[in-house]
């Protein structure tokens, strides 16, 4: 009963999602405000069963790590944006955040977003005994990258041999970049339309074996 | 006490935490363990300002009786109902989390099959958006289009059919020219990243202090 009911359910919600395609409509705009209630309260229970339940309401009901009352004493402050007298307390909280947030991803950021990405671009250009289109791939590695950083490079003007050749190459390699990108997703997405049209002529109607 | 307090806050909380990475000392390792059990708890607090937020938009909508009120009724009820049977009610009526439940009907037969189904929707967009833009109108354009549609065809069985080389040509473009053009775009976002941060610990950047009051 559940299951029959549920399966009815999502197949009702997922063709109301569809009926956007063909234009704005109560149905679609009834489906998009119940996943966002549903999403928050979702939310909210498992952010109370992961985070605060056990890291904050059962240690200290039980007496240990007082420490923890600072943290959510700072955490409550937040409820004071509602009071206009005192919403500037809320900044507090916020400021612990993206203080000690931007401090931890300094070095991290550093070492996988910029460190890591120049040292896997330093690679040996022709490899003995590698296949061609791996020494081509090599290539297009090591100049591509140099070449799409030139033509982001906008302190100066994009002229003469290095600067003008190279944010020309640069352009190129970022246009393939982003049309396998486009690809990729593309098909991410078809995939995932492919598993609605599924569920809903296979699971719901059984029409698929 | 309003501003230059949390400024203060962010600055030494970030030094501290910068500083600590680079200290292979228990003391410097406690520092960061007590962040990573402080922090997502000051976070989790912040779920009471969006649904207080969400909360106080659609009250005053359904109590103007504003266009559409009706829907904001579909946003509270489930926002409510979903925490209410979950914690308070018991099993035998739905609560709790465990399936079957509210909770999990919720999720699994609402929530995920309308995210799905938007997301899958986005192939009709992202179709109809590629016509427009992918005109072969000059050669860098007719670049992005055939790099798109050997990636696509390399994924599917009748790019195999085409011909052994679609596939392997779309594998070459994904690991060469695609990662160099992602790498060349990661390090710009690592270099404003870094900016970012010192920009924030150093009170440079200012916009998160928000407009509540001076």
């Amino acid at each position: 009963m559940y299951e029959t009911i549920g399966l009815s359910v999502a197949a009702i919600f997922t063709l109301a999602v569809f009926s956007f395609l063909y234009k704005e409509n109560p149905l679609y705009r009834f489906a998009e405000h119940i996943v966002v209630g549903a999403s928050l309260g979702y939310s909210i229970v498992v952010t109370y069963q992961r985070v605060l339940y056990p890291r904050l309401v059962e240690p200290v009901s039980h007496g240990q790590e007082l420490i923890l009352l600072i943290p959510a004493i700072m955490g409550l402050l937040y409820v004071t944006r509602f009071f206009p007298r005192i919403a500037w307390m809320s900044r507090y909280p916020m400021a612990f955040l993206l203080g000690t947030g931007m401090g931890v991803a300094f070095p991290y950021d550093m070492q996988t977003l910029v460190l890591r990405q120049i040292q896997s671009t330093m690679i040996p250009l022709y490899t003995p005994g590698a296949p061609w289109f791996d020494t081509l791939g090599a290539f297009v590695i090591v100049f591509g990258t140099l070449s799409a950083i030139i033509y982001f490079f906008f302190s100066k003007p994009h002229k003469g041999p290095f600067f003008g050749f190279g944010s020309k190459v640069g352009i190129w390699i970022i246009m393939i970049g982003f049309g396998a990108t486009f690809g990729f997703t593309v098909m991410g997405r078809i995939s995932l339309l492919i598993g609605r049209v599924q569920f809903l002529l296979g699971d719901w109607l059984g029409l698929l074996n | 006490m309003k501003r230059n307090v949390p400024l203060m806050i962010a600055m030494l909380g970030g030094l501290i935490m910068m500083i600590q990475y680079f200290i292979p000392h228990q003391a410097s390792q406690d520092v960061f363990d007590y962040y990573t059990e402080w922090a997502p708890l000051v976070g989790s607090f912040a779920l009471i300002l969006g649904v207080g937020s969400i909360t106080r938009v659609h009250v005053h909508k359904i109590r103007a009786k504003a266009p559409n009120w009706p829907f904001s009724l579909a946003v509270l009820i489930p926002l409510y109902l979903i925490p209410l049977f979950a914690f308070f009610l018991p099993a035998s009526i739905g609560g709790g989390t465990e399936n079957p439940s509210l909770f999990d009907f919720m999720y699994s037969r609402v929530q995920i099959p309308i995210q799905a189904t938007m997301f899958s929707m986005l192939a009709f967009y992202i179709a109809s958006a590629a016509f427009r833009a992918f005109r072969a109108k000059s050669a860098l354009a007719t670049v992005l289009l055939v790099t798109a549609v050997i990636v696509m065809l390399a994924q599917v069985p009748i790019g195999d059919l085409l011909g052994r080389w679609l596939p392997d040509t779309g594998l070459w473009i994904l690991r060469f020219p695609n990662l160099a053009a992602k790498r060349a775009i990661e390090l710009g976002v690592g270099f404003g990243m870094l900016a970012t941060c010192l920009k924030i610990i150093f009170g440079v950047e200012r916009g998160w202090l928000g407009g509540a009051g001076e």
